[in-house]
């Protein structure tokens, strides 16, 4: 397991004692996360790097997972899709039962936190329970709610209003409610698997086991087998690149536990890409973590063409390794791209085709716009800056005002 | 004998306002109620963040004038504010009512950003600490400015300042108590908001060894 003080190298002795002191103001409290799932996804990724950091620290923060069956979770996926804007059919059943099983996971959690740390909609109902227990609850939104279906979200608003504090990923997902909102983008971990150095031999090797050819342009797309990263409309951008430039594609992604329907997007993804032996469509285990980061390293141009998107942070991991990136203006990713100073924003599959070509034909240009990019990444978006924001929100729930003497 | 320098840092709390614009009347409405903290942040934000890439700050109300609106001759005017020649965010802010006042009261119809692309008003809760040194003399001063974090050298210079309303930057404040009068002078002559941190942290630290 990682320790703090293997950070400081990379962010410096001054960013880790200052966390040792901030977590010194919380000593006393304790934290309880609690979430859908302990493995797969990114809110399960970040949970198990920051928390063991955390207690590190001397911050006494733990960590539930509620229980549903499979129509528990096929419901909550309807309901993520439809936060972030997608037509699905969700009827007033599935709505009670979300909230059945909210409830029966209220009745058996041992809520022993002082501060509820509840992420995402999964169990955002759980808050019910304060009536009776009362404590400090914060709802952490992981997911893209620029647009959330109306009905959705009214029925969700009537449950994220009783929070002390809501915490969004970008400006754009903050809505008309009387709760505090605050923003904290998520982060990535230099030192995990996904994202430490690797040597050029490990990444040679890996791409000569999946086939792919390390002497032609390689552009890669890695996220989990899901609409919302628009897939198919990689394959379209490539397929309009691949008339000028000769090249490959990687689409690689697991899944999580609690997504339902990534097996259907993958067969219409292989189905797409059939018949090119230039696409290279990967399903990797949830554990791929040092195979994806060999990916990522040796590729060209890493592509995040998302419709919707929380944060997006294979945006963050790709830039951390100073590549050039083109990826869509939704959600967090203008926070992580600045357009044509750090990477490509684009908004449709003719632009991402365009800029993919531009890059190709222009190295340097290509090479500048990701030692940028991992520039602005070591500043704003490594997982110590994420621990730091962790412990001021904590913070800001017993000091009021607007500057707070610590 | 004066007192000596202790170095603090600050962080900031980013807190979404219920509040968003989508056209140059709205975000003049907007700028007049928002709080302190507010103004502050947008005028500030892009120098913590993207210091390594621009020495301009172009505060977030020019470059939403600009960029979403794409109404470049009043986005030069507020970018081009010189926030420096305020005293506190209340003047600050009185300077951008009085430039989109202006703008709002020649009857041009008002540009509507494209959906999606509104001004959402931010504002931040700062929290100040220690950071772990204290300097005694000129020569600790200079060696320390050496290695504390862009934060702690932000907090001194801008929060300080305009935010916190001492009028002057830290340092020079500092200096003049010490006896060096033409080095805080100097200091407190530059115009930092045309800097990048490190870049900040140069010069002042050349103008310590000149003087010196």
């Amino acid at each position: 397991m990682t320790k703090l003080d293997e950070y400081r190298k990379i962010a410096g002795d001054n960013v880790i004692d200052e966390l040792h002191f901030l977590a010194s103001r919380v000593s006393g409290k304790t934290i309880q996360n609690i979430n859908s799932t302990a493995v797969g996804g990114g809110v399960a990724e970040i949970l198990s790097r920051i928390m063991p950091l955390l207690k590190e620290l001397g911050v006494d923060i733990g960590w539930s997972v509620i229980k549903g069956d499979e129509k528990f979770f096929v419901i909550s996926k309807k309901i993520h899709n439809a936060l972030h804007s997608a037509r699905v059919e969700i009827t007033n059943d599935d709505l009670n039962y979300f909230l059945d099983v909210n409830q029966k996971n209220a009745e058996e959690i041992n809520f022993y936190g002082d501060i509820i740390f509840v992420h995402d909609p999964q169990p955002a109902a759980l808050i019910k329970k304060r009536e009776k227990i009362g404590k400090n609850w914060i709802w952490r939104c992981h997911i893209d709610f620029s647009n959330p279906n109306k009905r959705i979200w009214s029925f969700l608003k009537s449950y994220i209003e009783k929070y002390d504090t809501v915490v969004f990923s970008a400006p754009t997902f903050g809505r008309n409610i009387s709760t505090k909102q605050i923003l904290i983008s998520p982060s990535i971990d230099p030192l995990s698997e996904k994202n430490r150095d690797l040597s050029a031999k490990f990444i040679d090797s890996v791409f000569e086991g999946y086939g792919i050819d390390r002497e032609k342009p390689i552009i890669t797309q890695i996220s989990r087998f899901d609409y919302l990263k628009d897939p198919i409309g990689v394959i379209r951008a490539y397929r309009l690149v691949k008339k000028h430039i000769d090249c490959q594609l990687v689409l690689a992604g697991g899944g999580a536990t609690d997504d339902p329907e990534g097996k259907k997007v993958l067969k219409a993804v292989t189905e797409e890409a059939k018949e090119d032996k230039d696409i290279f469509v990967l399903h990797l285990s949830p554990a791929s973590h040092i195979e994806i980061n060999a990916l990522q390293r040796g590729s060209t141009i890493i592509l995040q063409k998302s419709l919707r998107e929380g944060f997006g942070l294979t945006v963050s991991e790709a830039l951390w390794k100073a590549k050039p990136v083109i990826a869509s203006a939704v959600g967090g990713i203008p926070l992580q791209i600045i357009h044509r100073y750090s990477g490509i924003l684009t908004h449709t599959i003719e632009g991402t085709a365009y800029w993919i070509k531009q890059l190709l034909n222009d190295p340097e240009y290509a090479k500048k716009l990701g030692e940028n990019g991992r520039e602005h990444i070591k500043d704003n978006f490594l997982i110590t800056r994420h621990i730091r924001d962790y412990l001021l929100l904590f913070l800001s729930l017993y000091y009021k005002k607007d500057i707070v003497y610590l | 004998m004066s007192e000596p320098f202790y170095f603090y840092t600050q962080f900031n709390l980013v807190e979404i306002l219920n509040k968003k614009s989508k056209n140059v009347m709205e975000l003049l409405e907007g700028i007049k109620v928002v709080p302190d903290s507010s103004i502050f942040y947008h005028t500030h934000k892009f120098l913590e963040q993207h210091h390594y890439l621009l020495p301009e700050p172009a505060n977030d109300f020019a470059y939403w004038i600009s960029d979403v609106l794409e109404e470049n001759t009043l986005g030069e005017e507020i970018g081009s504010i010189d926030i420096i020649d305020f005293p506190s965010i209340k003047e600050l802010r009185n300077g951008f009512i009085k430039i989109l006042k202006e703008r709002t009261n020649k009857g041009k119809p008002a540009r509507i950003c494209p959906e999606g692309s509104e001004f959402h008003f931010m504002a931040c809760k700062t929290f100040i600490l220690p950071a772990p040194y204290v300097a005694h003399d000129l020569e600790e001063f200079k060696e320390i400015l050496k290695k504390i974090t862009k934060s702690s050298l932000y907090f001194h210079i801008f929060e300080a300042r305009i935010r916190l309303g001492k009028v002057d930057n830290d340092f020079s404040r500092w200096l003049r108590d010490l006896g060096k009068d033409k080095i805080a002078a100097e200091i407190s002559r530059l115009d930092p908001y045309t800097y990048t941190l490190e870049g900040l942290r140069e010069k002042i630290i050349s103008i310590i060894c000149k003087e010196n």
